[in-house]
């Protein structure tokens, strides 16, 4: 076994190799905030180079196996890959300048980011239920420690704690799941699971039992009703540009994970599970429609929109078709872009240096900050699916599969939750442009905040120019995914 | 005649598994408490793990298990620093007094 055949899990090392150096770095300069900014930058670009290396290497055609198979590359998982490092870096930018002001500038934050990425890479590779089980866990664990990173704090100390107990929760059902289905089978590998199941057809009771708890633990992960009882508290208590990370990478990650478990070793078994996935997006939808409304908190009402959103890409999911699958990696781009512009605002939301949450600080901010409003309410228009925006592309591909594979039901109460939920993203335009203006948010936010917020503005707004460039890639990952 | 077959190690892996779920939503008094039944599962799991791997004759079930032997062990570690600063800010580890946001 030599380097040059390891090249499909080069981008993994690299970024393993990256983190422990950029620890030495932070470990051996003086502490401060100038070595935290040092750390930081360095690992963006860390991960923009990690980004390139995951193309460059990615296998052209089939699916390559490393490690006794236990570790894929293919288009699907650098597609994932690909994103979820451009959504990291994204995070680590948007907390270069929050953590300065709120003091908590150290640099054992991007490289726990780093580490935390490096696991979404490796479950999002997973063909086996260790390593699924091993990335998962490295990618948990340095979120648990992230979320509590203000550690003076009481609400962010009791978010670490919450995540940790619900999460090691899920973790252990995915496990015992896991057991269950290694019993009943004989194997963890993938790729002997789809011949088990390619032979028999059917499943026995134990797999089944097997195939629920794994779906249990891992929509804890995504955050899908009705196992998302931590989502709102640990994204109201962790520092805001965590929430931003943790509404964008962690999340996509998990879903593709979802998707290749499902679609991968259970493929032929969709008759069993597709019920309890359509069961679990239609209660999704709909707390995330409903319990978003009564919200005051802006980081609450946004960690029920991502519930709400969780539910229509599992919608793709539940179809269980090619056109599905290709809906939710189209919807879970254009969503995490939606996501971190939302909180590229959020974050420029403080008054005489005070960070400030609530919703009723936002009136009247098309006439103190103009700019700030009008990609607000793009964000607001685009998550509620008005087109020609970007969301609204999402949500229709999702539906279509939807009613391609005949579950109407689904659909329909898809777009039914959409109106309600379209009544809270209304309501902040509303806030921002006809209530009576408060003072002005601070000025001094940083440039970095205003570049990502318009950049993600402009995608959104313009993507109906050229949706075939992301749906053409998605379908290519689909492809090698699903085969043929 | 009383031979201990898979089903026995199953069923007590599923009791403690069963216990250690309770442990976790039932209890009102103490986080301590929460981290052992986590604690709880996971052994439950590996229990189930070894027992497959020797009625299979197949070793990748114990492989499983020392991976989550290690994983747990730092999964511990990272529950109990998290639970020390919570403790420094709260003065109190009572699972009641968790709700300064309410979920």
């Amino acid at each position: 076994m030599t380097l040059a055949s390891l090249s499909a899990a080069w981008p993994e090392m690299l970024l393993a190799l990256a983190a422990m150096a950029l620890l030495m770095v932070g470990v051996f300069r003086q502490d401060g905030p100038g070595t935290a900014r040092l750390v930081s930058w360095l690992a963006v670009a860390t991960l923009v180079v990690v980004g390139v290396l995951a193309i460059f290497v990615m296998p052209e055609e089939g699916r390559k196996l490393l490690f006794a198979n236990m570790f894929v590359a293919d288009v699907y998982t650098t597609f994932v890959k690909v994103l979820v490092l451009g959504a990291a870096a994204v995070g680590i930018i948007l907390s270069i300048g929050y953590n300065e002001r709120e003091q908590i500038a150290r640099f054992e934050y991007p490289v726990l980011i780093l580490v935390a990425t490096l696991g979404m890479m490796v479950m999002i590779s997973a063909n086996d239920l260790i390593s699924l089980y091993v990335g998962l866990e490295l990618q948990s664990l340095a979120l648990y420690v992230v979320a509590a990173f203000r550690r003076d704090s009481i609400k962010s100390s009791e978010a670490g704690l919450k995540y940790f107990v619900l999460g090691a929760l899920a973790s252990g059902m995915l496990l015992y799941g896991a057991s269950m289905v290694y019993g009943f089978t004989g194997s963890t590998n993938f790729s002997q699971l789809v011949t088990v199941f390619g032979q028999t057809g059917a499943a026995s009771v134990g797999v089944i039992v097997g195939i629920v708890f794994l779906i249990v633990g891992l929509a804890f992960k995504v955050s899908a009703v009705p196992f998302h009882m931590w989502t709102p508290d640990v994204y109201e208590g962790a520092p805001t540009p965590v929430t931003a990370f943790f509404a964008a990478a962690p999340k996509l990650a998990a879903m593709a994970l979802f998707v290749s478990v499902m679609v991968g070793p259970f493929g032929k078994l969709i008759g069993q599970w597709q019920q309890i996935i359509v069961l679990i997006s239609i209660l999704s939808m709909a707390l995330g429609a409903f319990a978003a409304i009564q919200q005051t908190n802006i980081k609450r009402l946004l960690a029920y929109s991502s519930i709400g959103h969780v539910g229509y890409a599992l919608i793709g999911l539940a179809a269980g078709t090619k056109d599905g699958i290709t809906g939710i990696l189209v919807y879970m781009a254009i969503y995490i872009v939606m996501t971190l512009g939302a909180f590229a605002v959020v974050l420029c939301m403080q008054r005489d240096g005070r960070m400030v949450e609530d919703i009723k600080d936002l009136s009247g901010l098309s006439r103190t900050r103009p700019g700030m409003a009008l990609m607000m309410a793009i964000f607001m228009f685009s998550m509620a699916g008005i087109p020609p925006l970007a969301g609204f592309f999402a949500k229709i591909y999702v539906f279509m599969a939807a009613v391609e594979a005949e579950l109407y039901t689904l659909a329909i109460l898809g777009v039914l939750t959409s109106v309600v939920g379209a009544f809270y993203y209304l309501r902040i335009v509303k806030v921002m442009y006809f209530d009576e203006a408060t003072e002005s948010f601070d000025a001094n936010t940083g440039r970095e905040l205003s570049v990502i917020h318009v950049a993600a503005g402009l995608f959104t707004l313009l993507f109906f120019l050229f949706p075939s460039a992301l749906t053409q890639l998605a379908d290519q990952a689909v492809q090698s995914l699903m085969g043929g | 005649m009383w031979e201990i077959g898979l089903a026995h190690y199953l069923t007590v892996a599923a009791i403690l598994f069963t216990v250690g779920i309770f442990g976790i939503f039932l209890n009102r008094k103490n986080v301590i408490i929460i981290l052992m039944s986590v604690e709880l599962m996971l052994l439950a799991v590996n229990i189930n793990l070894v027992a497959f791997s020797w009625a299979l004759q197949d070793l990748v079930g114990q492989i499983f298990a020392m991976f989550v032997l290690t994983v747990a062990a730092a999964e511990a570690a990272i529950g109990l620093a998290i639970l020390v600063i919570y403790f420094r800010n709260r003065g109190s580890i009572e699972v009641e007094d968790i709700n300064v946001m309410k979920g």
